[in-house]
């Protein structure tokens, strides 16, 4: 069932709404719809995205959530609410922002239910979330760097997190992950709040991969069967790398011009192997080769070829 | 006046920006004044500008302390600027939420970092800047409170009001923020508006950064005493919200006094010119801050105000 979480209007003609699909046992579903409430406490869980809006990788993960779900409507034993746009005019605008303020949405929560529009939309967001057993935030990196399907955990929920973050079927558990993880976001909020939230990261912002979303989505329906709102099969899950902040080597860009990589996403390098090199267009040199410091995965690597001084280009999980 | 090159980033296909600093005096490093991080902070480079010729001229004169060292910097984002960005860079990031930066970090990282590591050591960090809302205030001085800042010591701008904020955590990411935790004693200065350039304002706010530098002891320049800042806290300001989209008509400015229950703005419907909303006062006071776009959404806030406070 489709319902607004919040509609607010715009200055012409347009109301902008937060939407959710409410999808329930079709025991329950009667009642809910005459009701507006179910009798019996079903299991929940929240699943959110579309927070930044050039990231579409969880665009798929609610739509393969759905469709699985319908085909198999019997299996389903508790509430599975989707959240498709947090963001719905960046993702129809492809930016990453609240397109009318320039905000990051995801430095707003909270929100405030008294404050400025994005931090009504916010607070909004968060009192309907509220409750759930579960919440998971999927993002896609942005336009600049492919990542491999991983859970980042603050280090202040890391070791309640865990457990959850080891059935999501993800390549990689990056713990206390201090350089991405933020404050005023959506997970950190539900999190102190007291419902357990998850950040997933995969591929790559304006793009979708079907194979990563799979994985994804195949973790959540294991997710969701250990939380009790899924009793169907669940696919062979793989067992992700845990790591810290101290297992990751940044690398950055030290000239400016184009990085063409010499390597593949999700591949192993020795030390001392070539990554990539950054050229000069004009007069064909080579301004800059990129070798590996450590050897290990390249989980992250870059994508948008144009960089300056300091752009990430790799990130390797010695 | 001396003119050095504070950083400077190159880039493939563009001239390099170079950050530059404008010294005046020679000695301790007394006061350091930021102009435009924003691309759209015009008004607050313009203001920068303004002080430099006008230091310039005291220079000449001999009204600088000896052993005192003043630094201006118009503008840190020169390149937003001159393609009407508000944000920096291919990553389009807010400059003023990328503090303290970071030598070996992102690009704007390095560019905070170098601009931070410049100016960190002034007794005194004056910022011109602007809200993340579109829209016109009455000018103040802002504090962060950080438990560092000291409000008798923002008075002496003599602008009629200093605003003490309660940081959020992304306030921890801004300029004012981290000078504060570099013990600097730090000042954001609000003009009116960003976007376009007001000569009245700018005159007001070069004021006072002249009459706060002399109390400090930083310049000898006779000067008009200002206001008695009136200082209020952030939280109490009462803000009048939008409940209808459409064409915003307001009725008063910024820096008016208004009565309770008093028409304010009007919300006109778009397509048929009726009104939709009438937007009063919901208490005495004077407007803070105004919107200024002529387009509102719902929920918008459309004025502050400075409860109960009379002209
Ligand atoms: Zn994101």
């Amino acid at each position: 069932m489709v319902e607004k979480v919040v509609e607010m209007e715009l200055p012409v003609g347009e109301k902008l709404s937060i939407i959710k699909n409410r999808i329930l046992p079709d025991s329950c579903e009667k009642e809910y719809e005459e009701t507006g409430m179910l009798s019996k406490k079903l299991p929940r869980i929240a699943l959110v995205t579309g927070i930044h809006g050039d990231e579409l990788e969880g665009q798929y993960v609610c739509y393969e959530i759905a469709r699985r779900i319908r085909e198999q409507k019997e299996n389903l034993t508790g509430i599975v609410d989707v959240y498709p746009a947090i963001n719905p005019l960046g993702i129809e605008n492809a930016v990453r922002s609240i397109p009318t303020s320039d905000m990051d949405m995801n430095r707003n929560f909270p929100g405030d239910t008294e404050g400025d529009p994005t931090e009504q939309l916010a607070a909004a967001v968060v009192a309907d979330i509220a409750g759930a057993d579960f919440c998971l935030d999927v993002h896609a990196s942005d336009i600049f760097v492919k990542e491999i399907p991983q859970v980042r955990v603050s280090e202040e929920f890391s070791e309640r997190m865990l457990p959850y973050a080891e059935l999501l079927n993800v390549d990689m558990i990056w713990m206390n992950a201090t350089a991405t993880v933020h404050e005023s976001t959506l997970a950190h909020s539900m999190n102190l709040l007291g419902i357990p939230t998850m950040v997933v990261e995969m591929g790559l912002g304006g793009r979708i991969n079907k194979s990563y979303g799979n994985q994804v989505v195949d973790g959540i329906f294991n997710l969701m069967k250990k939380l009790g709102i899924w009793k169907g099969e669940i696919a062979i899950m793989q067992h992700p790398v845990v790591s810290t902040d101290g297992e990751v080597e940044f690398i950055r860009a030290e000239h400016v011009g184009i990085f063409l990589p010499a390597i593949e996403h999700n591949h192993y390098v020795r030390e001392g192997d070539l990554i990539g090199e950054i050229v000069n267009p004009v007069d064909g040199t080579v301004r800059e080769r990129i070798t590996a410091s450590r050897g290990g995965l390249i989980f992250t690597l870059r994508e948008y070829p144009v960089v300056t001084h300091g752009a990430l280009l790799a990130r390797i999980l010695v | 006046m001396y003119i050095k090159d504070l950083y400077t980033v190159e880039s493939l296909y563009r001239e390099n920006m170079v950050v530059k600093g404008y010294q005046f005096g020679k000695g301790d490093k007394a006061a350091c004044i930021i102009g435009s991080l924003r691309g759209n902070e015009l008004q607050q480079m313009y203001i920068c500008s303004q002080l430099v010729r006008k230091l310039k001229e005291l220079e000449a004169n001999d009204c600088i302390s000896s052993g005192k060292e003043i630094l201006v910097v118009p503008v840190v984002n020169a390149y937003s600027m001159n393609v009407g960005k508000r944000f920096y860079g291919v990553e389009q990031t807010d400059l003023n939420r990328t503090f303290p930066g970071s030598s070996y970090g992102t690009s704007t990282a390095r560019l905070t970092d170098a601009v931070l590591q410049q100016i960190k050591d002034y007794s005194y960090g004056i910022q011109f800047t602007s809200f993340y809302m579109q829209g016109e205030f009455v000018p103040h001085v802002r504090m962060m409170e950080t438990g560092y800042q000291n409000t008798s010591l923002a008075n002496l701008f003599g602008l009629p009001y200093v605003v003490v904020r309660k940081p959020k955590p992304i306030d921890t990411k801004t300029l004012n923020f981290n000078w504060q935790d570099e013990m600097t004693a730090a000042f954001s200065v609000y003009s009116n508006r960003s976007d376009e350039i007001d000569e009245n304002a700018a005159r007001q706010v070069v004021a006072a950064v002249l009459r706060f530098l002399t109390r400090m002891g930083i310049l000898h320049y006779e000067s008009h005493s200002g206001y008695i800042s009136h200082v209020i806290k952030e939280e109490d300001l009462t803000d009048i919200h939008a409940r209808k989209g459409g064409f915003f008509r307001p009725f008063v400015k910024a820096g008016e006094e208004v009565r309770y229950n008093q028409e304010c703005a009007e919300i006109v419907d778009p397509y048929e010119g009726e009104i939709l909303e009438r937007i009063v006062a919901p208490t005495d006071g004077i407007i803070f801050f105004a919107h200024t776009n002529p387009l509102a959404s719902e929920n918008e806030i459309l004025f502050r105000l400075i409860h109960r406070l009379h002209e």
